[in-house]
């Protein structure tokens, strides 16, 4: 697709992409590179020289079980995350999307925790949640659970995904409820001319009509789950107790810094910009598909 | 619907309430213990209503800070945050709408070359590369400055893309006319594709100031002075001293400071949040 109507010049427009070429050839493309390079160098224990390893570096990587249970547990916590809030907000999006009284006051009060920064949410929950002093914590003791997510790992997991799931519901909403209002209300009527009760009518009749919006919400949940999670575990658990919620993200974060080991963080970085590719090229076959459906 | 709903509607209004209820809570927990005493707090002790100390905690915390050695008002943290976020969100929509308008008319050798250079960034969020572009930053003396803050986060495919696919929209004969009237590629610029993007610019505002100014790493990263701290970092740095120390109020009343912005921008502007929400898909 091209504008038939152009201006002719031959400076003008290289002087309009400029800036943008700039930033993106500076900030984004040569670190990009020097992550490559970097990743097949072996840095001595001063810094002062390194040496091309070919990839040895990534070789470490996956013989190393910590990076191999970092990359089972990111992709765990995107699935509990996603499914979590996926069909929370998908059962909220189907009583929002009914003819009700109000409805524009309900999709106000839930939408704007949108809003709210990864770790601003990270404290709230952890405030909410914690051991010694949490609100909750008072009444999950009270039911006898032993609850301390500070030493218990896997409670820290829970209360990750619990947090990470209770920011991303007003996106899901927003994005199911606009999928539930462009299916044709006449359908609906036809079902229920057909006799199909409630229930029936949304697993036979909504549920498929939705699915290319749950397909095109689950990956931008899983990359939301990679990224955007790292504030929230920052705040929460700074990766702990031990390494039980380090997921890919914060493991290229507190190796580098805190490890000083760049080899190993810039292979880290270079194999999860091969997974944004892949999950990015998925959400555009996506799209065009959308196009066409 | 079809059938009579009576009950199906009152379950409908219960559930959505409680939903409510649930998204609402953290923040209900927040702003309450933004109002007590610490101690209180510490002990396990904090009552479900709002104490009397809200203006001494917020007053505290916008001008003082924590009474740490490291201590950085709030009011500060804020206005970091929001140099940043303006800085994101303008200087992402400026660059954008130029690039987008040289792309979509002009014709110019490597003109599609460029486009998919800018495109393939989609790709590339800041946390994948990290350190190198730390290290550009810190060779570019940025470090701790607002340049720093914003510039590495400004590149964006999709506002490119998205004032792309408008522009493609505008009728030719629009140029056509303000060519007649003696109008050159600057002058169509301002005077008739500028007025006519301001609705898509409105919406990509929102939604970039926003992400903006919600940042966490980078800043986190690039920022080693307390006073050039976002209110972002500065909470979680609030928290770092073990729990006996941490004065709950405080962070909580930053987190209520934190999102009081961002939150306002999205009830306020809800149409347009929706728009640039839905038209960036991401």
């Amino acid at each position: 697709m091209q504008k038939q109507a152009i201006f002719q010049s031959k400076l003008l427009p290289y002087a309009l992409v400029a800036p943008q070429l700039a930033i993106v050839l500076i900030f984004f493309y040569w670190p990009a590179l020097q992550a490559v390079i970097q990743s097949f160098l072996l840095q001595d224990a001063f810094g002062l020289s390194s040496t091309f390893v070919w990839f040895e570096n990534y070789i470490e990587l996956f013989k190393d079980p910590a990076y191999f249970e970092a990359i089972v547990r990111t992709f765990f916590f995107s699935f509990a995350i996603a499914v979590s809030s996926l069909s929370f907000a998908l059962l909220l999006a189907v009583m929002a999307d009914k003819p009700l009284r109000g409805s524009m006051l309900y999709r106000t009060l839930l939408i704007w925790p949108y809003a709210v920064a990864p770790p601003v949410v990270g404290v709230l929950w952890i405030f909410m949640l914690h051991p010694s002093l949490g609100v909750l914590s008072r009444y999950l003791r009270g039911m006898g659970v032993d609850w301390n997510p500070l030493l218990d790992g896997d409670q820290a997991a829970a209360l990750i995904i619990l947090a990470a799931a209770w920011k991303q519901i007003s996106y899901n909403f927003l994005f199911f409820l606009a999928g539930l209002q462009a299916i044709p209300k006449s359908v609906f009527e036809a079902a229920a001319i057909d006799g199909a009760r409630p229930m029936r009518r949304f697993w036979t009749v909504t549920f498929p009509l939705l699915s290319p919006t749950i397909f095109f919400l689950l990956v931008v949940n899983i990359v939301y789950a990679f990224f955007d999670t790292f504030g929230i575990i920052d705040t929460m658990t700074r990766g702990g107790p031990g390494t039980s919620t380090v997921t890919l993200v914060y493991k290229v974060y507190s190796d580098g810094l805190l490890g000083g080991n760049l080899g190993s963080s810039a292979a880290q970085s270079v194999i999860l910009m091969v997974m944004v590719i892949v999950l990015t090229g998925i959400q555009f076959r996506f799209v065009e598909r959308k196009v066409t459906y | 619907m079809v059938e009579d709903e009576g009950i199906r509607r009152y379950v409908a209004h219960a559930i959505l309430w409680i939903g409510i209820a649930i998204v609402a809570f953290p923040v209900y927990i927040a702003i309450v213990a933004s109002t007590q005493d610490n101690a209180l707090i510490a002990n396990g002790q904090m009552s479900l209503l709002p104490g009397g100390h809200f203006f001494e905690v917020y007053y505290q915390t916008i001008f003082v800070g924590t009474s740490g050695s490291t201590r950085e008002p709030v009011g500060n943290m804020m206005l970091n945050s929001l140099v940043m976020a303006l800085a994101i969100a303008i200087g992402k929509i400026a660059i954008s709408i130029i690039s987008a308008y040289a792309i979509v008319y002009f014709r110019f050798p490597f003109r599609m070359a460029i486009f998919w250079i800018i495109f393939i960034t989609l790709m590339l969020p800041v946390e994948v590369r990290i350190y190198p572009t730390y290290k550009i930053v810190a060779d570019l003396h940025m470090l701790d400055s607002y340049a720093g803050l914003s510039l590495p986060l400004i590149a964006s495919a999709t506002a490119t893309l998205l004032f792309r696919q408008f522009f493609m929209t505008v009728p030719d004969e629009l140029l056509e006319a303000s060519r007649i009237d003696g109008a050159g590629p600057l002058r169509f610029f301002w005077d008739t594709l500028l007025p006519l993007s301001r609705t898509n610019m409105a919406a990509l505002f929102v939604i970039l100031f926003i992400l903006g100014w919600n940042q966490y790493l980078w800043p986190l990263l690039i920022t080693t002075r307390d006073d050039m701290q976002t209110i972002q970092v500065g909470i979680r740095k609030m928290i770092t001293t073990t729990d006996a120390l941490t004065e709950w109020p405080i962070v909580m009343a930053t987190a209520v400071l934190a999102m009081l912005p961002p939150v306002f921008v999205v009830v306020a502007m809800q149409k347009l949040f929706v728009r640039g929400l839905v038209e960036t898909e991401k």
